[in-house]
């Protein structure tokens, strides 16, 4: 059994543990303990993955576990990660992490409450781990429907409204992405023999050019849906406004990403050629939603709004950086996932706390908070200077990466699209900028806010963690980077030989 | 070969005490901060002359005579293609080594004037850690081994000088000023980025070694027509340019500098008037090769720089705040260094304007850090900042009067004071190029002495104020680093410069060009006359002229009113007419298209759950009508 099982086996323990519990208090305990050890665990996983690549494993997939779940249809639990998905296992780690300091103060239900964040977190764990699509999609609708419940029951402002639509138009996508994999395996086995779910059996053969282009819309567009492709992206700033924080953390930063991610290894990945012919019609989907995205949060007066449209920029910057087909790109694609993860999870969990002491979410209704609260606001700083790309911190690395990787396409339609992207950075620095002068500094416009008190001891728990996240990738990205972009050698080898059949 | 890995930690050391009083100076007394922030300064100034020493005379030169330019650290930070990858290091050249020894030593000075002047001030330890950031990434800046080190620690002076202009952060001018700030030199950044995309597209490399080397890709590649008539290269070049006009405050982009005044004065001396202001000028001079190799984007450079120099020269003869009339005039000076550049050729004498700017730039450091600590020592014993609120200042603060004078002296260009030959080698190289611009350059230079002796007369001299509180000298922290940079201003500029830094590093002999010098000393003593005729003693002389250049006094005293312009396109334009709208479509045409969805959906279904309505007779109507509809339809098929 690979130790790969473990990232589905802590989660389901942690829940049975909480179950078990008899106060709050140890709920508590027992889901830090149970998401402590999955952050060990991940972090163990990422030195022995590099061990091993360093010691010249180059297998595709290591960690490889295969078993057989339904043998009928030749459904196999086939897990096994590259260093793509041991990135993302690292993301999602950290930001669980640190959702569950975020959410100590939850006072309805906490039992049922971490139980569904867990089950959450699990699914998109598996989702990661998955080889299998079959495998892949169960856990991906495992990470999608507790998020109803979660915005439903703990949820604020107009939640069933919101919790209704997030999980309409996520399932929406699911029923596209559950077409697009049943053609897939209706089309693996061209020469005969058992169909199979098999992600990397699938992507070893050649599936025809018309299969191919009557697929690629299902599988990019359903996962686009959760990646904050425009225009499927509205459920994202009515969800995360109507969210506790601990699930807007999750959500924006890591079940965004299974979009990404999926567009990624399975859209892109597995039908090369028609992703190819019809990049394009994505990639202007991608780059109005950069520039959009940004120019919506501009206008913004609620924090959560402000941060999820720049969230569905950040998430369309991933799509763009995937549809420019270059290494360069796809790495820089991977790290800004992993880079938008973690800093939206530190905003979400900062407006969180914030919220909590005011009870607002107002940006005008705030105002001097650095004087108050000087923890939480300098957290907040760093986390819009890392939201604007300032070097340093990840988004900078991730920013970079991508528009270099994206400019050495050399056509004039990849040229523009880059460039409209690359003007995107501008308007981050004066939404972000608007912000921090509105919200921060000043003076102290409610004299009842004198009296807030800073983070508390679990407060800062949480937002250290994830600023040591991004810092530690802005300063030192060349391990990342370097272990994301050798993960993303069989995609090029598909992608270069995609090339010349169509010219 | 000497080894220089030491360099590293002239870098190390402002970043450690960045992080140290940045996390801890909470638990430290406020003055323990501040000296420990200078003492690292002390340590850094020492290690930079002691390079400097080594680089110029102990270093063996190449076996052509020319300064060495190597890697003293050199390793990988990102790999990018397989081509490209960043790299952080230092890189030495006699132009980065003349930048060490500005900046550490006017970031020490205003380090050590700052543990008097902003005693007392809430927040002292995140002065001194903010200092100790900017010290750092200023001279990451221009150690920079490859293009994207500079564009890396470029955007991170840009953040430095974002929190210390909003220092008071209460304050609700300094929080607006610090925004502009960062938000314009963002934009400008944008070009620069993009210059630099192109730029490595086209040559493969980041690499300051390799691009400006002799056999550079940057020659070759990128010079077919692309756009407007100019080359790929030209273009990437100007796009460049723009970062650096945009740090620089060249005009149209300088509207940041003068807010730029609100945060505290040792940061404006040391930021917006001696270091990072010039890092343009230091990009293009860095770039220099390749400039030169595109002569449509060094004429950008130069008529930018021209311009920007008789506009703001204009407007600071207006303005009241003392700061923003220092403000306009470093505007004005870096303008003149640009001027230098945009007209220098390369090579030997060839190389004259390249070797004048960056003398001037070194000059320039020192009286114009002068002119701000001195400001600063004013503000804080009147505590106004209008010069009009002042007067007769001389004999209550007799040393920073005696070294307010010496920089006005050497701005203005008076023998043997530092900015006199620096001045003198751009007018002759400027000359050399266009006469036009050679008498733009000279009137630039009168009314540089007019206007900077007429803040002289204001402050010191003028009317008889009467003071609340008697204005008394600053104490020793703050008057030391004004007597020290006196000095400099009265020395530096007899150092031979040319000995040492020239655009192709090879030393060349300059010479007085005494028929430049004589006219552009009479021009500098006619500013001054004019000066002291209006200002000397209180008088309407100045009013009268004011009102009777009617128009174009009123529009420079409103700074043209380009501000006006960007707070229309910006806040009417672009939040109106794009933000507003697109906030709206999203609410309304995109998420409403979803909403309408579900209604249909709901609607349908409504309709629909009528038939399930439970009712036996209803169930049979529809039954029997659906099968004597079905029998019809039999009916009608059988007889055809």
């Amino acid at each position: 059994m690979s130790f790969l099982t473990l990232f589905i086996i802590i989660p389901l323990l942690t829940i049975v543990g909480i179950l078990l519990c008899k106060n709050h208090l140890q709920v508590k305990w027992v889901a830090v303990v149970g998401m402590s050890l999955q952050l060990i665990t991940a972090i163990v996983l990422i030195l022995v993955f590099l061990a091993e690549r360093r010691a010249g494993n180059m297998a595709e997939v290591l960690f490889v576990q295969d078993n057989i779940w339904y043998e009928t249809l030749n459904i196999h639990f086939y897990i096994g990660v590259d260093g793509v998905s041991v990135a993302m296992i690292g993301l999602t780690a950290l930001v669980v992490f640190a959702g569950i300091f975020a959410s100590w103060d939850i006072v309805d239900l906490p039992r049922e409450f971490f139980t569904s964040l867990i089950l959450l977190a699990s699914g998109v764990f598996g989702f990661f781990i998955s080889l299998d699509l079959f495998t892949m999609f169960l856990f991906y609708e495992l990470a999608v429907i507790p998020m109803y419940l979660l915005i439903g029951i703990w949820g604020s402002g107009p939640r069933h409204y919101s919790a209704m639509k997030l999980t309409l138009m996520l399932m929406g996508g699911s029923a596209l992405i559950l077409l697009g994999m049943v053609g897939l395996y209706v089309n693996s086995a061209p020469g005969g023999g058992p169909l199979t779910f098999n992600l990397i059996q699938i992507s070893k053969i050649h599936i025809s050019i018309e299969s191919q282009r009557f697929l690629f819309p299902f599988l990019f567009v359903g996962f686009g849906v959760l990646g904050a492709l425009f225009p499927f992206h509205t459920w994202s700033p009515d969800g995360h406004a109507s969210a506790p924080t601990a699930v807007s953390m999750l959500h924006a930063g890591v079940l965004m990403k299974l979009g990404g991610y999926g567009c990624y290894r399975v859209a892109v990945f597995l039908l090369p050629e028609a992703a190819h012919q019809m990049g394009w019609i994505f990639l202007i989907l991608a780059t109005i939603g950069v520039i959009y995205g940004a120019f919506g949060a501009l206008w913004q007066k609620d924090l959560k709004y402000i941060n999820a449209y720049s969230s569905v920029s950040h998430c369309s910057l991933v799509l763009f950086a995937i549809l420019m087909f270059n290494q360069t790109a796809l790495t820089g694609a991977i790290i800004q996932m992993i880079s938008h993860g973690i800093m939206t999870a530190l905003f979400f969990a900062l407006i969180g706390m914030i919220y909590g002491r005011t009870h607002t979410r107002y940006i005008n209704e705030m105002g001097g908070l650095m004087k108050v609260m000087p923890f939480l606001a300098v957290a907040y700083v760093i986390a819009g200077l890392a939201s604007l790309g300032l070097p340093g911190f990840s988004g900078f690395v991730a920013e970079m990466t991508i528009f270099v990787g994206a400019f050495q396409n050399a056509d004039v339609f990849h040229r523009v699209c880059t460039i409209i992207a690359a003007s995107s950075i501008v308007v981050t620095a004066v939404y972000i900028l608007r912000v921090i002068g509105i919200l921060l500094l000043g003076k102290i416009r409610n004299p009842a806010y004198e009296l807030i008190t800073d983070a508390k001891w679990h407060d800062k728990i949480s937002v250290v963690a994830l600023i040591f996240g991004i810092t530690l990738i802005g300063l030192a990205p060349l391990w990342l980077s370097d272990m994301i972009s050798q993960g993303l050698g069989p995609i090029m080898q598909k992608l270069l030989a995609a090339a010349p059949i169509l010219n | 070969m000497i080894d220089f890995s030491f360099t590293a930690l002239i870098l190390l050391i402002p970043l450690f005490m960045f992080v140290v009083l940045g996390l801890f100076g909470n638990r430290f007394k406020p003055l323990v901060s501040g000296i420990a922030g200078t003492t690292g300064l002390f340590v850094m100034w020492v290690l930079s002359l002691i390079t400097a020493y080594m680089y110029f005379f102990v270093l063996e030169k190449a076996v052509d005579g020319t300064f060495q330019k190597f890697l003293a650290v050199n390793m990988r930070w990102l790999t990018l293609t397989d081509k490209l990858h960043i790299d952080m290091g230092v890189l030495l050249d006699p132009i980065s080594v003349m930048m060490l020894i500005v900046i550490t030593t006017v970031s020490f000075m205003a380090n050590l004037y700052s543990i008097g002047y902003m005693k007392g001030e809430k927040g002292y330890m995140r002065f001194f850690s903010f200092l100790s950031l900017f010290s750092f990434s200023m001279l990451g800046l221009v150690v920079a081994t490859n293009i994207f080190q500079m564009y890396i620690f470029w955007e991170l002076v840009g953040v430095s000088s974002y929190l210390l202009i909003g220092f008071y952060y209460t304050k609700d001018a300094a929080v607006a000023a610090s925004k502009k700030a960062f938000i314009v030199t963002r934009f400008a950044d944008l070009g620069f980025l993009i210059g630099i995309l192109m730029l490595s597209y086209l040559t493969g490399t980041f690499d300051f070694i390799t691009l400006t080397g002799p056999d550079s890709p940057a020659f070759t590649s990128g010079q077919g027509v692309w756009f407007l008539g100019l080359s790929t290269m030209t273009w990437s070049m100007i796009f460049i340019f723009m970062g650096g006009a945009g740090k620089s405050a060249m005009f149209p982009l300088h509207i940041w500098l003068p807010d730029a005044m609100e945060g505290p004065t040792p940061v404006s001396a040391l930021i917006h008037a001696a270091t990072m202001v010039v890092a343009g000028v230091y990009l293009v001079a860095r770039l220099f090769p390749i400039y030169v190799s595109t002569p449509v984007a060094l004429d950008v450079v130069m008529y930018v720089g021209a311009f920007s120099s008789i506009f703001a020269a204009i407007i600071a003869c207006t303005q009241y705040d003392i700061k923003r009339v220092l403000a306009y005039s470093t505007m004005s000076q870096i303008g003149m260094m640009m001027f230098a550049l945009g007209i220098s050729g390369y090579g030997g004498h060839e190389g004259l304007g390249y070797m004048a700017s960056m003398f001037h730039l070194f000059n320039h450091a020192f009286f114009k850090a002068l002119l701000f600590l001195g400001a600063g020592a004013i503000i804080h014993s009147v505590h106004t900042n209008y010069m009009n609120e002042m007067g007769g200042l001389w004999k209550h603060l007799p040393i920073t009067h005696i070294t307010f004078l010496i920089a006005c002296l050497a701005i203005a260009g008076i023998p043997p004071l530092s900015g006199f030959f620096s001045k003198d080698e751009i007018l002759a190289a400027g000359l050399e190029k266009s006469t036009f611009l050679y008498l733009v350059m000279m009137i630039v230079s009168g009314l540089t002495a007019f206007y900077m002796f007429r803040l002289y007369f204001s402050i010191f001299w003028g009317k008889q104020t009467q003071y609340e509180h008697t204005p008394h000298e600053a104490p020793k922290t703050m008057t030391i680093p004004l007597l020290f940079l006196a000095v400099g201003a009265l020395l530096t500029g007899l150092i031979p410069f040319s000995n040492f830094v020239t655009s192709d590093r090879l030393p060349f002999v300059a010479h007085l060009e005494i028929w430049v010098a004589i006219p552009a000393v009479l021009i500098a003593l006619v500013g001054m006359v004019i000066a002291t005729l209006f200002y000397r003693k209180e008088n309407n002389l100045p009013e009268k002229v004011f009102l009777a250049l009617g128009g174009f006094s009123k529009a420079a005293y409103h700074k043209f009113y380009i501000d006006e312009l960007y707070l229309f396109i910006t806040k009417k334009i672009i939040f109106n007419y794009i933000s507003r709208p697109i906030a709206w479509f999203d609410r309304h045409i995109v998420d409403g298209t979803m909403n309408g969805i579900s209604f249909v959906t709901n609607e349908i279904s409504f309709r629909i759950r009528k038939f399930q309505s439970g009712q036996l007779q209803q169930y049979a109507l529809v039954f029997v009508s659906g099968a004597l509809f079905l029998a019809l339809i039999f009916i009608y098929l059988w007889t055809n």
